[in-house]
Protein backbone atom coordinates (compact mmCIF):
# COMPACT_ATOMS: atom_id res chain seq x y z
CA UNK A 1 0.00 0.00 0.00
CA UNK A 2 2.62 2.42 1.19
CA UNK A 3 5.02 1.59 -1.59
CA UNK A 4 2.46 2.21 -4.16
CA UNK A 5 1.63 5.07 -2.94
CA UNK A 6 5.59 6.64 -2.98
CA UNK A 7 5.17 4.77 -6.42
CA UNK A 8 2.35 6.95 -7.88
CA UNK A 9 3.73 9.95 -5.75
CA UNK A 10 7.31 9.95 -7.24
CA UNK A 11 5.53 9.58 -10.53
CA UNK A 12 3.48 12.38 -10.52
CA UNK A 13 6.28 14.71 -9.17
CA UNK A 14 8.38 14.13 -12.03
CA UNK A 15 5.47 14.44 -14.28
CA UNK A 16 6.10 17.95 -12.98
CA UNK A 17 2.39 17.86 -10.89
CA UNK A 18 1.86 20.06 -7.73
CA UNK A 19 1.45 18.17 -4.63
CA UNK A 20 -1.38 20.46 -2.68
CA UNK A 21 -1.68 19.82 1.15
CA UNK A 22 -4.23 17.17 1.24
CA UNK A 23 -2.30 14.57 -1.28
CA UNK A 24 -0.91 12.33 0.22
CA UNK A 25 3.13 12.88 0.65
CA UNK A 26 5.72 10.70 2.33
CA UNK A 27 7.18 11.82 5.86
CA UNK A 28 10.51 13.03 4.16
CA UNK A 29 9.29 15.21 1.91
CA UNK A 30 7.19 16.83 4.06
CA UNK A 31 9.82 17.01 6.86
CA UNK A 32 11.95 18.76 4.02
CA UNK A 33 9.47 21.29 3.42
CA UNK A 34 8.93 22.15 6.69
CA UNK A 35 12.64 22.65 7.32
CA UNK A 36 13.40 24.59 4.12
CA UNK A 37 10.14 26.51 4.17
CA UNK A 38 10.71 27.55 7.77
CA UNK A 39 14.21 28.33 7.47
CA UNK A 40 12.71 30.52 4.61
CA UNK A 41 10.18 32.24 6.43
CA UNK A 42 12.92 32.63 9.40
CA UNK A 43 15.64 34.53 7.06
CA UNK A 44 12.79 36.58 5.68
CA UNK A 45 12.25 37.68 9.60
CA UNK A 46 15.66 37.66 10.87
CA UNK A 47 16.32 39.84 7.65
CA UNK A 48 14.50 42.73 8.68
CA UNK A 49 16.92 43.45 11.44
CA UNK A 50 20.24 44.43 9.27
CA UNK A 51 17.93 47.14 7.44
CA UNK A 52 15.67 47.74 9.93
CA UNK A 53 19.00 49.31 11.17
CA UNK A 54 18.49 52.20 9.07
CA UNK A 55 15.41 53.11 8.61
CA UNK A 56 15.43 56.13 11.21
CA UNK A 57 18.76 57.30 9.62
CA UNK A 58 17.90 56.88 5.70
CA UNK A 59 19.38 60.06 4.20
CA UNK A 60 15.97 61.34 2.41
CA UNK A 61 12.19 61.18 3.42
CA UNK A 62 11.69 59.30 0.04
CA UNK A 63 14.94 56.51 1.01
CA UNK A 64 13.25 56.24 4.14
CA UNK A 65 9.90 55.38 2.41
CA UNK A 66 11.60 53.21 0.10
CA UNK A 67 13.05 51.55 2.90
CA UNK A 68 9.84 50.78 5.17
CA UNK A 69 8.19 49.52 2.54
CA UNK A 70 10.61 47.63 1.57
CA UNK A 71 11.39 45.83 5.23
CA UNK A 72 8.33 45.47 5.66
CA UNK A 73 7.61 43.61 2.46
CA UNK A 74 10.00 41.16 4.08
CA UNK A 75 7.55 41.12 6.68
CA UNK A 76 5.12 40.06 4.16
CA UNK A 77 7.17 37.08 2.59
CA UNK A 78 7.51 35.95 6.02
CA UNK A 79 3.78 35.86 7.00
CA UNK A 80 3.00 33.87 3.48
CA UNK A 81 5.80 31.43 4.20
CA UNK A 82 4.50 30.88 7.41
CA UNK A 83 1.53 30.04 6.22
CA UNK A 84 2.70 27.93 3.36
CA UNK A 85 4.43 25.84 5.93
CA UNK A 86 1.30 26.09 8.10
CA UNK A 87 -0.18 24.10 5.47
CA UNK A 88 2.28 20.73 5.96
CA UNK A 89 0.06 20.51 9.54
CA UNK A 90 2.18 22.75 12.04
CA UNK A 91 1.82 26.33 13.85
CA UNK A 92 2.88 29.43 13.06
CA UNK A 93 4.29 29.48 16.81
CA UNK A 94 5.82 26.75 17.03
CA UNK A 95 8.23 26.94 13.72
CA UNK A 96 8.53 30.42 15.91
CA UNK A 97 9.60 28.82 19.02
CA UNK A 98 12.39 26.39 17.56
CA UNK A 99 13.83 29.63 15.56
CA UNK A 100 14.01 31.56 18.90
CA UNK A 101 15.12 28.48 21.01
CA UNK A 102 18.41 27.74 18.02
CA UNK A 103 16.48 24.51 16.72
CA UNK A 104 15.92 25.95 13.61
CA UNK A 105 18.00 27.53 11.39
CA UNK A 106 18.03 30.63 9.48
CA UNK A 107 20.08 32.41 6.21
CA UNK A 108 23.56 32.94 7.63
CA UNK A 109 23.78 36.71 5.43
CA UNK A 110 22.18 38.42 8.28
CA UNK A 111 24.62 37.89 11.10
CA UNK A 112 26.49 40.52 9.00
CA UNK A 113 26.33 44.12 10.37
CA UNK A 114 25.03 47.01 8.40
CA UNK A 115 27.99 49.89 9.43
CA UNK A 116 26.94 52.36 6.55
CA UNK A 117 23.74 53.45 4.32
CA UNK A 118 25.81 52.15 1.47
CA UNK A 119 25.06 48.21 2.86
CA UNK A 120 21.26 48.70 2.37
CA UNK A 121 22.73 49.33 -1.59
CA UNK A 122 24.91 46.26 -0.76
CA UNK A 123 21.90 44.17 0.87
CA UNK A 124 19.33 44.73 -1.60
CA UNK A 125 21.70 44.38 -5.27
CA UNK A 126 23.75 41.28 -4.09
CA UNK A 127 21.63 39.53 -0.82
CA UNK A 128 18.48 40.08 -2.64
CA UNK A 129 19.76 39.32 -6.35
CA UNK A 130 21.39 35.69 -5.10
CA UNK A 131 18.13 35.28 -3.39
CA UNK A 132 16.37 35.55 -6.75
CA UNK A 133 18.65 33.58 -7.74
CA UNK A 134 17.86 30.46 -5.49
CA UNK A 135 14.17 31.51 -5.36
CA UNK A 136 13.34 31.86 -9.03
CA UNK A 137 13.40 27.94 -9.07
CA UNK A 138 11.38 27.81 -6.52
CA UNK A 139 8.30 28.62 -8.30
CA UNK A 140 8.29 25.67 -10.65
CA UNK A 141 8.41 23.08 -6.97
CA UNK A 142 6.44 20.63 -6.32
CA UNK A 143 4.78 21.56 -3.67
CA UNK A 144 2.18 23.91 -4.80
CA UNK A 145 1.60 26.62 -2.17
CA UNK A 146 5.36 27.15 -1.96
CA UNK A 147 5.29 27.73 -5.16
CA UNK A 148 2.73 29.82 -5.38
CA UNK A 149 4.01 32.04 -2.36
CA UNK A 150 7.64 32.47 -4.42
CA UNK A 151 6.15 33.67 -7.17
CA UNK A 152 5.16 36.85 -5.30
CA UNK A 153 8.19 36.32 -3.38
CA UNK A 154 10.60 36.82 -6.18
CA UNK A 155 8.03 39.53 -8.23
CA UNK A 156 9.21 42.02 -4.86
CA UNK A 157 12.37 40.50 -4.72
CA UNK A 158 13.42 41.40 -7.78
CA UNK A 159 11.82 45.39 -7.34
CA UNK A 160 13.86 45.02 -4.28
CA UNK A 161 17.42 44.46 -6.35
CA UNK A 162 16.74 46.85 -8.55
CA UNK A 163 16.55 49.67 -5.63
CA UNK A 164 19.00 48.16 -3.99
CA UNK A 165 21.55 48.92 -7.36
CA UNK A 166 20.36 52.18 -7.70
CA UNK A 167 20.94 53.33 -4.30
CA UNK A 168 24.53 52.04 -5.25
CA UNK A 169 24.63 53.61 -8.53
CA UNK A 170 23.85 56.89 -6.82
CA UNK A 171 26.66 56.06 -4.22
CA UNK A 172 29.18 55.56 -7.20
CA UNK A 173 28.32 58.20 -9.04
CA UNK A 174 28.39 60.83 -5.60
CA UNK A 175 31.13 62.12 -3.75
CA UNK A 176 34.37 60.83 -2.91
CA UNK A 177 32.92 60.11 0.35
CA UNK A 178 30.12 58.26 -1.34
CA UNK A 179 32.35 56.31 -3.19
CA UNK A 180 34.28 55.04 -0.77
CA UNK A 181 31.44 53.81 1.29
CA UNK A 182 29.77 52.30 -1.99
CA UNK A 183 33.13 50.09 -2.32
CA UNK A 184 33.13 49.47 1.32
CA UNK A 185 29.70 48.26 1.65
CA UNK A 186 30.73 45.70 -1.76
CA UNK A 187 34.17 44.77 -0.15
CA UNK A 188 31.98 43.50 3.23
CA UNK A 189 29.42 41.89 1.07
CA UNK A 190 30.66 40.53 -2.14
CA UNK A 191 32.08 37.02 -0.18
CA UNK A 192 29.28 36.10 2.10
CA UNK A 193 26.88 36.89 -0.52
CA UNK A 194 28.73 33.56 -2.68
CA UNK A 195 28.18 32.18 -0.10
CA UNK A 196 24.44 32.23 0.34
CA UNK A 197 24.03 29.85 -2.34
CA UNK A 198 25.40 26.89 0.59
CA UNK A 199 28.62 24.37 0.24
CA UNK A 200 30.11 23.00 -2.97
CA UNK A 201 28.15 20.48 -4.57
CA UNK A 202 30.76 18.16 -3.31
CA UNK A 203 29.69 18.92 0.15
CA UNK A 204 26.13 19.64 0.02
CA UNK A 205 24.22 16.87 2.10
CA UNK A 206 20.35 17.53 1.55
CA UNK A 207 20.47 18.40 -2.30
CA UNK A 208 20.46 15.25 -4.36
CA UNK A 209 16.81 14.16 -2.83
CA UNK A 210 15.62 17.82 -3.13
CA UNK A 211 16.56 17.10 -6.88
CA UNK A 212 14.69 13.96 -7.16
CA UNK A 213 11.71 15.82 -5.36
CA UNK A 214 11.87 18.61 -8.17
CA UNK A 215 11.73 20.77 -4.70
CA UNK A 216 15.58 22.18 -5.92
CA UNK A 217 16.14 22.55 -9.69
CA UNK A 218 20.00 23.43 -10.05
CA UNK A 219 23.20 22.88 -7.92
CA UNK A 220 24.49 25.30 -5.09
CA UNK A 221 27.40 25.44 -7.71
CA UNK A 222 25.46 26.61 -10.57
CA UNK A 223 23.57 28.99 -9.11
CA UNK A 224 27.12 30.81 -7.56
CA UNK A 225 28.26 30.57 -11.06
CA UNK A 226 25.61 32.48 -12.41
CA UNK A 227 25.29 35.15 -9.84
CA UNK A 228 28.91 35.72 -10.47
CA UNK A 229 28.18 35.93 -14.37
CA UNK A 230 25.54 38.21 -13.70
CA UNK A 231 26.66 40.40 -11.22
CA UNK A 232 30.10 41.26 -12.31
CA UNK A 233 29.14 43.23 -15.56
CA UNK A 234 27.32 45.37 -12.97
CA UNK A 235 30.10 46.00 -10.73
CA UNK A 236 31.68 47.59 -13.63
CA UNK A 237 28.66 49.18 -14.78
CA UNK A 238 28.60 50.91 -11.34
CA UNK A 239 32.96 51.47 -11.36
CA UNK A 240 33.46 49.65 -8.14
CA UNK A 241 35.87 46.64 -7.90
CA UNK A 242 35.07 43.00 -6.66
CA UNK A 243 37.13 42.07 -3.80
CA UNK A 244 38.97 38.88 -5.68
CA UNK A 245 42.27 39.61 -7.13
CA UNK A 246 41.54 36.15 -9.18
CA UNK A 247 38.41 37.22 -10.95
CA UNK A 248 38.86 36.47 -14.32
CA UNK A 249 36.99 35.63 -17.77
CA UNK A 250 37.63 32.54 -18.90
CA UNK A 251 37.15 32.30 -22.53
CA UNK A 252 37.22 28.51 -22.91
CA UNK A 253 34.09 27.89 -20.09
CA UNK A 254 32.35 31.06 -21.30
CA UNK A 255 31.97 31.85 -17.29
CA UNK A 256 34.13 34.14 -15.02
CA UNK A 257 36.39 32.53 -12.97
CA UNK A 258 36.85 33.42 -9.22
CA UNK A 259 38.64 32.90 -6.45
CA UNK A 260 38.18 30.22 -3.39
CA UNK A 261 35.21 30.83 -0.97
CA UNK A 262 36.56 31.08 2.82
CA UNK A 263 34.14 28.01 3.97
CA UNK A 264 36.16 28.32 7.17
CA UNK A 265 34.27 31.46 7.73
CA UNK A 266 30.52 30.25 6.32
CA UNK A 267 31.23 27.27 8.98
CA UNK A 268 32.03 29.46 11.81
CA UNK A 269 29.05 31.68 11.02
CA UNK A 270 26.54 29.16 10.67
CA UNK A 271 27.96 27.70 14.24
CA UNK A 272 26.71 30.67 15.79
CA UNK A 273 29.91 33.12 15.57
CA UNK A 274 29.38 35.63 12.91
CA UNK A 275 29.49 39.19 14.22
CA UNK A 276 25.71 39.11 14.79
CA UNK A 277 24.46 35.85 15.87
CA UNK A 278 23.97 36.34 19.42
CA UNK A 279 22.57 40.07 18.32
CA UNK A 280 19.88 39.14 16.33
CA UNK A 281 18.53 35.89 18.14
CA UNK A 282 17.93 37.89 21.22
CA UNK A 283 16.54 40.60 19.18
CA UNK A 284 13.85 38.16 17.86
CA UNK A 285 13.37 36.95 21.14
CA UNK A 286 12.92 40.16 22.97
CA UNK A 287 10.00 41.14 20.65
CA UNK A 288 8.55 38.11 20.86
CA UNK A 289 8.62 38.37 24.86
CA UNK A 290 7.52 41.92 25.40
CA UNK A 291 5.04 41.14 23.24
CA UNK A 292 3.42 38.12 25.09
CA UNK A 293 0.84 40.96 27.48
CA UNK A 294 -0.41 41.96 23.77
CA UNK A 295 -1.04 38.70 22.23
CA UNK A 296 -2.31 37.40 25.71
CA UNK A 297 -4.96 40.68 25.77
CA UNK A 298 -5.87 40.03 22.28
CA UNK A 299 -6.50 36.38 23.41
CA UNK A 300 -8.55 37.08 26.57
CA UNK A 301 -11.15 40.10 24.47
CA UNK A 302 -11.67 37.61 21.67
CA UNK A 303 -13.13 35.16 24.29
CA UNK A 304 -14.74 37.99 26.32
CA UNK A 305 -16.66 39.19 23.36
CA UNK A 306 -17.30 35.65 22.22
CA UNK A 307 -19.16 34.98 25.62
CA UNK A 308 -20.50 38.01 25.67
CA UNK A 309 -22.32 37.35 22.03
CA UNK A 310 -23.35 33.92 23.29
CA UNK A 311 -24.65 35.44 26.51
CA UNK A 312 -26.37 38.21 24.72
CA UNK A 313 -27.95 35.25 21.82
CA UNK A 314 -28.96 33.23 25.21
CA UNK A 315 -30.93 36.79 26.14
CA UNK A 316 -32.40 37.19 22.90
CA UNK A 317 -33.59 33.61 22.52
CA UNK A 318 -35.06 33.41 26.05
CA UNK B 1 4.65 85.68 9.65
CA UNK B 2 4.04 83.73 7.20
CA UNK B 3 1.03 81.65 8.55
CA UNK B 4 0.82 79.26 5.75
CA UNK B 5 4.41 78.02 6.25
CA UNK B 6 3.87 77.56 9.47
CA UNK B 7 0.38 75.77 9.59
CA UNK B 8 1.97 73.28 6.86
CA UNK B 9 4.87 72.68 9.06
CA UNK B 10 2.37 72.09 11.44
CA UNK B 11 1.23 69.18 9.98
CA UNK B 12 4.22 67.91 8.38
CA UNK B 13 6.09 68.27 11.25
CA UNK B 14 3.81 66.24 13.04
CA UNK B 15 3.46 63.00 10.47
CA UNK B 16 7.09 63.15 9.95
CA UNK B 17 7.81 62.61 13.87
CA UNK B 18 5.36 60.47 14.13
CA UNK B 19 6.47 58.35 11.03
CA UNK B 20 9.91 58.70 12.17
CA UNK B 21 8.90 56.98 15.79
CA UNK B 22 6.49 54.15 14.04
CA UNK B 23 9.59 53.30 11.86
CA UNK B 24 11.91 51.90 14.87
CA UNK B 25 8.82 49.42 15.48
CA UNK B 26 10.09 47.63 12.12
CA UNK B 27 11.52 44.03 13.33
CA UNK B 28 10.11 44.96 16.80
CA UNK B 29 6.30 44.20 17.13
CA UNK B 30 4.50 41.75 19.24
CA UNK B 31 3.62 39.68 16.41
CA UNK B 32 3.88 39.76 12.79
CA UNK B 33 0.72 41.20 11.75
CA UNK B 34 1.26 44.04 13.93
CA UNK B 35 4.95 44.79 12.64
CA UNK B 36 3.12 45.15 9.11
CA UNK B 37 0.54 47.64 10.27
CA UNK B 38 2.46 49.61 12.59
CA UNK B 39 5.32 50.32 9.59
CA UNK B 40 2.25 50.77 7.23
CA UNK B 41 0.90 53.32 9.28
CA UNK B 42 4.71 54.87 9.60
CA UNK B 43 5.23 54.61 5.71
CA UNK B 44 1.50 56.80 5.43
CA UNK B 45 2.79 59.33 7.86
CA UNK B 46 6.17 59.92 6.21
CA UNK B 47 4.24 59.68 3.01
CA UNK B 48 1.94 62.57 4.48
CA UNK B 49 5.31 64.39 5.41
CA UNK B 50 6.59 64.96 2.29
CA UNK B 51 3.31 66.23 0.41
CA UNK B 52 3.07 68.90 3.81
CA UNK B 53 6.55 69.92 3.68
CA UNK B 54 6.86 69.90 0.18
CA UNK B 55 4.31 72.46 -0.07
CA UNK B 56 5.69 74.35 2.89
CA UNK B 57 9.12 75.04 1.32
CA UNK B 58 7.18 76.27 -1.75
CA UNK B 59 4.69 78.37 0.80
CA UNK B 60 7.95 79.83 2.22
CA UNK B 61 9.62 81.06 -0.85
CA UNK B 62 13.55 80.15 0.47
CA UNK B 63 13.69 77.63 -2.17
CA UNK B 64 13.70 74.71 0.43
CA UNK B 65 12.48 70.95 -0.32
CA UNK B 66 11.09 68.50 2.11
CA UNK B 67 14.52 66.76 2.65
CA UNK B 68 16.01 70.39 3.24
CA UNK B 69 12.71 71.03 5.96
CA UNK B 70 13.17 67.77 7.42
CA UNK B 71 16.94 67.39 7.81
CA UNK B 72 18.38 71.02 8.09
CA UNK B 73 16.05 72.17 10.65
CA UNK B 74 17.39 72.61 14.35
CA UNK B 75 15.03 71.14 17.29
CA UNK B 76 13.51 74.55 18.10
CA UNK B 77 12.37 75.07 14.53
CA UNK B 78 10.32 72.14 14.55
CA UNK B 79 6.32 72.89 15.12
CA UNK B 80 5.47 69.13 15.69
CA UNK B 81 3.10 69.02 18.97
CA UNK B 82 5.02 67.39 22.13
CA UNK B 83 2.24 64.40 21.90
CA UNK B 84 3.68 63.28 19.03
CA UNK B 85 7.34 63.15 20.54
CA UNK B 86 6.59 60.97 23.30
CA UNK B 87 8.64 57.67 23.34
CA UNK B 88 7.60 54.52 22.18
CA UNK B 89 7.87 53.13 25.09
CA UNK B 90 5.56 49.51 24.59
CA UNK B 91 2.96 48.48 22.05
CA UNK B 92 0.56 50.13 24.69
CA UNK B 93 2.07 53.72 24.86
CA UNK B 94 2.58 53.39 20.51
CA UNK B 95 -1.01 52.65 20.06
CA UNK B 96 -2.19 54.99 22.63
CA UNK B 97 0.14 58.06 21.43
CA UNK B 98 -1.49 56.78 18.13
CA UNK B 99 -4.79 56.74 19.15
CA UNK B 100 -4.76 60.11 20.50
CA UNK B 101 -3.79 61.31 17.07
CA UNK B 102 -5.86 59.65 14.80
CA UNK B 103 -8.79 61.12 16.69
CA UNK B 104 -7.65 64.76 15.86
CA UNK B 105 -6.42 63.61 11.84
CA UNK B 106 -9.56 62.13 11.37
CA UNK B 107 -11.81 65.38 11.73
CA UNK B 108 -8.75 67.49 10.38
CA UNK B 109 -8.37 65.60 7.61
CA UNK B 110 -11.95 66.02 6.79
CA UNK B 111 -11.61 69.98 7.66
CA UNK B 112 -9.19 70.56 5.13
CA UNK B 113 -10.97 68.55 2.39
CA UNK B 114 -13.03 71.56 2.15
CA UNK B 115 -9.67 73.74 1.82
CA UNK B 116 -10.06 76.63 -0.42
CA UNK B 117 -6.40 75.96 -2.14
CA UNK B 118 -6.98 72.78 -4.29
CA UNK B 119 -3.93 71.83 -3.20
CA UNK B 120 -4.45 71.22 0.40
CA UNK B 121 -7.85 69.77 -0.39
CA UNK B 122 -6.38 66.82 -2.47
CA UNK B 123 -3.49 66.02 0.05
CA UNK B 124 -6.20 66.37 2.42
CA UNK B 125 -8.50 63.65 0.62
CA UNK B 126 -5.53 60.93 0.68
CA UNK B 127 -4.47 61.62 4.20
CA UNK B 128 -8.29 61.40 5.17
CA UNK B 129 -8.74 57.51 4.07
CA UNK B 130 -5.53 56.79 5.69
CA UNK B 131 -5.82 58.37 8.67
CA UNK B 132 -9.24 56.65 8.82
CA UNK B 133 -7.57 53.44 8.94
CA UNK B 134 -5.08 54.29 11.38
CA UNK B 135 -7.97 55.05 13.40
CA UNK B 136 -9.62 51.89 12.96
CA UNK B 137 -6.47 50.13 13.78
CA UNK B 138 -5.39 52.29 17.01
CA UNK B 139 -8.91 52.09 18.77
CA UNK B 140 -9.23 48.26 17.91
CA UNK B 141 -6.11 47.75 20.06
CA UNK B 142 -7.22 50.64 22.51
CA UNK B 143 -10.17 47.97 23.11
CA UNK B 144 -8.38 44.74 23.02
CA UNK B 145 -6.03 46.31 25.45
CA UNK B 146 -8.40 47.94 27.89
CA UNK B 147 -10.51 45.22 28.17
CA UNK B 148 -8.08 42.08 27.82
CA UNK B 149 -6.56 41.21 30.32
CA UNK B 150 -5.63 42.90 33.80
CA UNK B 151 -2.09 43.18 32.94
CA UNK B 152 -2.99 44.90 29.34
CA UNK B 153 -5.68 46.93 30.77
CA UNK B 154 -3.37 48.47 34.02
CA UNK B 155 -0.68 48.95 31.18
CA UNK B 156 -2.77 50.53 28.77
CA UNK B 157 -4.80 52.90 31.28
CA UNK B 158 -1.34 54.24 32.44
CA UNK B 159 -0.02 55.11 28.65
CA UNK B 160 -3.21 57.36 28.27
CA UNK B 161 -2.37 58.83 31.96
CA UNK B 162 0.73 59.90 31.35
CA UNK B 163 -0.28 60.65 27.80
CA UNK B 164 -3.30 62.76 27.70
CA UNK B 165 -1.49 66.41 29.32
CA UNK B 166 0.39 66.23 25.95
CA UNK B 167 -2.89 66.95 23.24
CA UNK B 168 -3.31 70.31 24.29
CA UNK B 169 -0.65 71.44 21.00
CA UNK B 170 -3.06 69.99 18.67
CA UNK B 171 -5.42 72.49 19.28
CA UNK B 172 -4.03 75.58 20.10
CA UNK B 173 -6.14 78.38 18.10
CA UNK B 174 -3.02 81.00 17.61
CA UNK B 175 -2.98 83.45 15.03
CA UNK B 176 -1.58 80.96 12.81
CA UNK B 177 -4.80 78.75 13.26
CA UNK B 178 -7.03 81.97 12.86
CA UNK B 179 -5.42 83.31 10.04
CA UNK B 180 -5.89 79.48 8.18
CA UNK B 181 -9.64 79.57 9.16
CA UNK B 182 -9.95 83.08 8.40
CA UNK B 183 -8.29 82.70 4.83
CA UNK B 184 -10.35 79.24 3.84
CA UNK B 185 -7.57 77.60 3.00
CA UNK B 186 -7.22 75.87 6.93
CA UNK B 187 -9.15 75.06 9.90
CA UNK B 188 -8.69 76.12 13.44
CA UNK B 189 -7.56 73.03 15.64
CA UNK B 190 -9.57 74.70 18.20
CA UNK B 191 -13.01 73.76 16.66
CA UNK B 192 -11.39 70.38 16.41
CA UNK B 193 -11.37 69.46 20.12
CA UNK B 194 -15.06 68.62 20.31
CA UNK B 195 -15.32 65.73 17.35
CA UNK B 196 -12.18 64.60 19.53
CA UNK B 197 -13.70 64.47 23.16
CA UNK B 198 -16.19 62.72 21.41
CA UNK B 199 -14.47 59.84 20.15
CA UNK B 200 -12.54 59.46 23.01
CA UNK B 201 -15.35 58.87 24.99
CA UNK B 202 -16.57 56.38 22.75
CA UNK B 203 -13.51 54.41 22.61
CA UNK B 204 -13.47 54.62 26.70
CA UNK B 205 -17.51 53.51 27.03
CA UNK B 206 -15.92 50.59 25.08
CA UNK B 207 -12.68 49.52 26.16
CA UNK B 208 -13.20 50.38 30.28
CA UNK B 209 -10.71 52.79 30.56
CA UNK B 210 -11.41 55.75 32.47
CA UNK B 211 -10.49 59.55 31.82
CA UNK B 212 -7.81 60.52 34.03
CA UNK B 213 -8.81 63.43 36.54
CA UNK B 214 -7.75 66.70 34.69
CA UNK B 215 -4.05 67.63 35.07
CA UNK B 216 -2.55 71.45 33.32
CA UNK B 217 -1.75 70.79 30.34
CA UNK B 218 1.68 70.83 28.60
CA UNK B 219 1.77 73.01 25.46
CA UNK B 220 4.54 74.75 23.36
CA UNK B 221 5.14 72.24 20.18
CA UNK B 222 3.44 74.62 17.77
CA UNK B 223 5.92 77.67 18.85
CA UNK B 224 8.85 75.11 18.66
CA UNK B 225 9.36 74.68 22.28
CA UNK B 226 9.36 70.59 22.79
CA UNK B 227 10.42 67.86 25.11
CA UNK B 228 13.92 66.61 25.89
CA UNK B 229 13.33 63.96 23.33
CA UNK B 230 12.93 65.45 20.31
CA UNK B 231 16.61 66.74 19.84
CA UNK B 232 17.84 62.60 20.21
CA UNK B 233 15.29 61.83 17.74
CA UNK B 234 16.33 65.05 15.14
CA UNK B 235 20.13 63.56 15.54
CA UNK B 236 19.50 60.19 15.20
CA UNK B 237 17.36 60.99 11.96
CA UNK B 238 19.27 63.59 10.43
CA UNK B 239 23.10 62.51 10.99
CA UNK B 240 24.08 61.56 7.39
CA UNK B 241 22.47 64.53 5.59
CA UNK B 242 24.72 66.58 8.11
CA UNK B 243 27.31 64.94 8.19
CA UNK B 244 27.70 65.33 4.17
CA UNK B 245 25.84 68.27 3.44
CA UNK B 246 27.22 68.42 -0.01
CA UNK B 247 26.05 64.95 -1.07
CA UNK B 248 22.85 63.32 -3.06
CA UNK B 249 21.16 60.38 -2.09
Amino acid sequence: MEMDLLQHFDAYVAAEKKIEPKDWMPDAYRKTLVRQISQHAHSEIVGMLPEGNWISRAPSLKRKAILMAKVQDEAGHGLYLYSACETLGVERDDLIADLHSGKAKYSSIFNYPTLTWADMGAIGWLVDGAAIMNQVPLCKCSYGPYARAMVRVCKEESFHQRQGFQIMLTLANGTEEQKAMAQDALNRWWWPSLMMFGPPDDNSPNSAQSMAWNIKRFSNDELRQKFVDLTVPQAELLGLTLPDPDLTWNEETGHYDFGEIDWSEFQRVISGHGPCNKERLETRRNAWDNGAWVREAAQAHAEKRAARRDAAGETAAA
Amino acid sequence: MNARFEYLLRLGDDALILGQQLGLWTGHGPVLEEDIALTNIGLDQIGQARAWLTMAGRAEHAGRDEDALAFHRNPEEFRCAQLCQQANGHFGDTIARQFLFDAYAVPLHAALTKSSDDEIAAIARKSAKESAYHLRHSRVWMVRLGDGTEESHAKVQESLDRLLPYVGDLFVGDDVAEAAAREGWGVNPATLRDAWESELDDMLAESGLHRPEAVPEQIGGRRGIHTEKLSYLLAEMQVLPRTYPDAQW
